[in-house]
């Protein structure tokens, strides 16, 4: 057998047949599902008289739409509330398991996945959210996909889908002190634009991302989709594997699982549809400027002047982007004053990402003009959180502490920007009216995000005087 | 059974942007809802009103010549973003049956099919001369007519405009005949079986 990429060996595995003039139907091992993109697609099954084929290889979790309050009161808007009910009322019918609102390990789909080690290297894994790439961290094949397909995945076990294209992305060296995985990830997008992935799996190589932990491949992972490809994997290794030893879902023999695992990663020699090299070198600390995650430069840059741009798309979109960002050309982008800090999604919620912001945020206290909050990942990140004291760190300076969710990643909850509001945000898009009708997101690190918090305005985290435990 | 699609002939609405992402198509606020009918009220809603609630004239869709338009023209990168479903279905249910772009986001794109839709794909060059004859009718006063015929893979207008896509097989299929994708699916039950029979199932929680 010729030499294979990581992609090729899942993708050859999970192939249970190509019937004559048709795509292939690949297996899916784990189905993930939440409350927004799934009401239609149990709806369908119903309709149809279809039952769910494998209910224990599927796991809910309501996320997008859930407040960040106190659970104990009742869901203020009635509309919400009946998407919710309806995911527990869809659960309780086809069988499926369901991490509930207060149930302790309810959080985002994305981080409760691999913290309960549903994720797992070599397998095929969806959800109806695009940011399902995150999964692929741990070496799984991991996409988004919508809702008709969430119902074929439900009623069948498996997709149709043509094979997609490999693309490596190499990163050669080390990320410097200060800069980090989101940061590095926003540099590639901004490189890659936001289809230079259209069509393609990235697998991330070389050695920054064999130096990065577990969480920092999530974050790099998740942003895939920004770039326009589905799906971004990282082969598995030692770092790998200790983070899913004795996790909940783990294999019981773990040994054997691990030997199994070790096969995954792309033979020498096998070759990919595309390359692309980039230094951890050149990557400092990102901020988007404009309303797509390619729109991004370095803290210590300017915000560019749509002349500078020789295409003409690229020309009007920035045109748009700094209007409705209420940006000039030229502005440095550490004089750029913000009203609002989110630090959370699937992006950037884990412990290690906490643990970075409450790192800068220590013995300092919020900018007076500006708003902060915190919204853990999941039940047990916000459980650990507080074990160490980190919430503390954060209410003392004057953050807001929250229940998990997506929260103001999309604003589908009333946790959302009014027009106008600028926030630094941990999340991973800056479109118009993502976070809020008239908001103006700004991507940032979590790190770069408690700095601007603390300051009022961006900061380069670089040169932060950190005044207590937890300095990196 | 979704609507088959195999041959249309409409008015092109004409939305000069890049990269407009499906935030746009239909704002979160609108995903709450649990059917996938009734979301056409709210295509691109930000875009689409006024903030006293009254349609926007200068935006794309709301001027006369876009009037009952069934084929959306649009740059690069059309869908982007989130893999929500509700932008087709909004799409739809404001009476779009195609989308014309020289790329689009894969989720996007996918769901498109499931929903009879065709998503169509030309090069920059002849997007460009559809906004060219777009305009050029916008300028006369009067909506630019396009004709799609997915059997043949082909666009035309009625001045001399023509051009040719393509489309995966099975898709064109699906869309030509309407067919149920889990049916077609559900044929391969055995497959499936043999599938897990061969690979162990390992139960899930180890």
């Amino acid at each position: 057998m010729p030499p294979r990429t990581l992609l090729d060996k899942i993708w050859d595995d999970h192939v249970v047949c190509t019937p004559p003039g048709e795509l292939p139907l690949l297996y899916i091992d784990r189905h993930l599902v939440h409350e927004v993109t799934s009401p239609q697609a149990f709806e369908g099954l119903r309709l149809a008289g279809r039952r769910v084929r494998r209910p224990e290889a599927t796991f809910a979790t309501p996320d997008h739409n859930v407040p960040t309050t106190d659970r104990r009161l009742p869901i203020a808007d009635p509309v919400s509330k009946q998407q919710i009910d309806t995911l527990r009322n869809n659960c309780r019918e086809f069988g499926v398991r369901l991490y509930d609102l207060g149930d302790a390990d309810q959080g985002i789909v994305h981080v409760i996945g691999p913290e309960l080690g549903i994720t797992q290297p070599g397998m095929t894994i969806v959800c109806g959210d695009s940011h399902t790439a995150t999964h692929g961290a741990l070496g799984a094949l991991a996409f988004g996909i919508g809702t008709s397909e969430v119902e074929h995945v439900l009623a069948t076990q498996t997709l149709r889908q043509g094979k997609p294209k490999s693309f490596e992305i190499r990163v050669t060296g080390r990320l410097s002190a200060g800069v980090t995985a989101k940061d590095l990830v926003l540099h590639l997008i901004g490189r890659l634009s936001t289809e230079g992935g259209t069509g393609y799996v990235l697998e991330y190589t070389g050695e920054c991302i064999r130096s990065l932990g577990m969480s920092e491949r999530m974050t790099v992972c998740n942003m895939s989709i920004e770039a326009g490809a589905r799906a971004g994997m990282i082969a598995p290794d030692a770092i790998t594997f200790d983070y899913l030893r004795g996790r909940d879902f783990a294999p019981r023999d773990f040994d054997r699982a691990v030997a199994a695992w070790e096969k995954l990663p792309s033979d020498p020699g096998a070759t990919y549809d595309r390359v692309a090299t980039f230094s951890a070198a050149d990557v400092v600390p990102q901020v988007t400027w404009g309303t797509n995650p390619a729109q991004v430069v370095g803290v210590d840059a300017r915000v560019p002047d749509p002349g500078s741009f020789s295409d003409i798309n690229d020309k009007s979109s920035a045109t748009r982007a700094l209007d409705y960002m209420g940006l000039a050309g030229g502005t440095p982008i550490v004089a750029v004053s913000l009203d609002r800090v989110f630090i959370g999604s699937c992006t950037n919620s884990r412990i290690e990402d906490l643990r970075a912001a409450a790192a800068v945020v220590r013995g300092y206290r919020v900018a007076p003009t500006v708003r902060a909050m915190v919204v853990p990942g999941s039940g047990r990140v916000k459980r650990q959180a507080e074990a160490e004291g980190l919430d503390r760190v954060f209410t003392e300076a004057g953050f807001e502490w929250r229940e998990a969710g997506c929260s103001m990643c999309l604003g589908m909850n009333p946790d959302t920007l009014a027009p106008g509001e600028r926030c630094a945000s941990t999340s991973n898009r800056n479109f118009e009216g993502r976070q809020g009708k008239g908001g103006r997101t700004h991507l940032v690190s979590p790190a770069m995000a408690a700095a601007a918090a603390v300051s009022g305005h961006f900061v380069d985290v670089r040169g932060w005087e950190y005044r207590g435990a937890g300095a990196p | 059974m979704m609507e088959p699609f195999t041959t249309h002939s409409g008015i092109i609405a004409a939305l000069d942007r890049a990269n407009v992402d499906t935030d746009q198509i239909i704002p979160k606020q609108f995903l709450k809802r649990i059917e996938r009918t009734g979301f056409g009220q709210f295509l691109f809603c930000d875009w689409r009103f006024l903030p006293d609630g009254s349609l926007d004239p200068a935006f794309e869709l709301n001027r006369p010549e876009a009037k009952g338009a069934t084929i959306l023209l649009a740059r690069r990168n059309f869908g982007c973003g989130s893999s929500r479903e509700h932008a087709p279905w909004a799409l739809a249910d404001y009476g779009f049956r195609a989308v014309i772009a020289p790329t689009f986001a894969d989720i996007f794109f996918n769901n498109c099919f499931q929903n009879g839709m065709l998503p169509v794909r030309l090069t920059e060059s002849e997007v460009d001369e559809l906004f060219k004859r777009v305009a050029a009718g916008v300028a006369a006063g009067q909506g630019y007519r396009l004709h799609l015929d997915l059997r043949e893979g082909t666009v035309h207008d009625d001045a001399g405009f023509a051009a040719s896509f393509t489309v995966d097989p099975f898709r064109r299929r699906c869309l030509l005949e309407g067919l149920d994708d889990i049916g077609l699916s559900l044929r391969q039950t055995d497959s499936i079986t043999a599938w897990e029979a061969a690979h162990g199932l390992p139960a899930v929680g180890g």
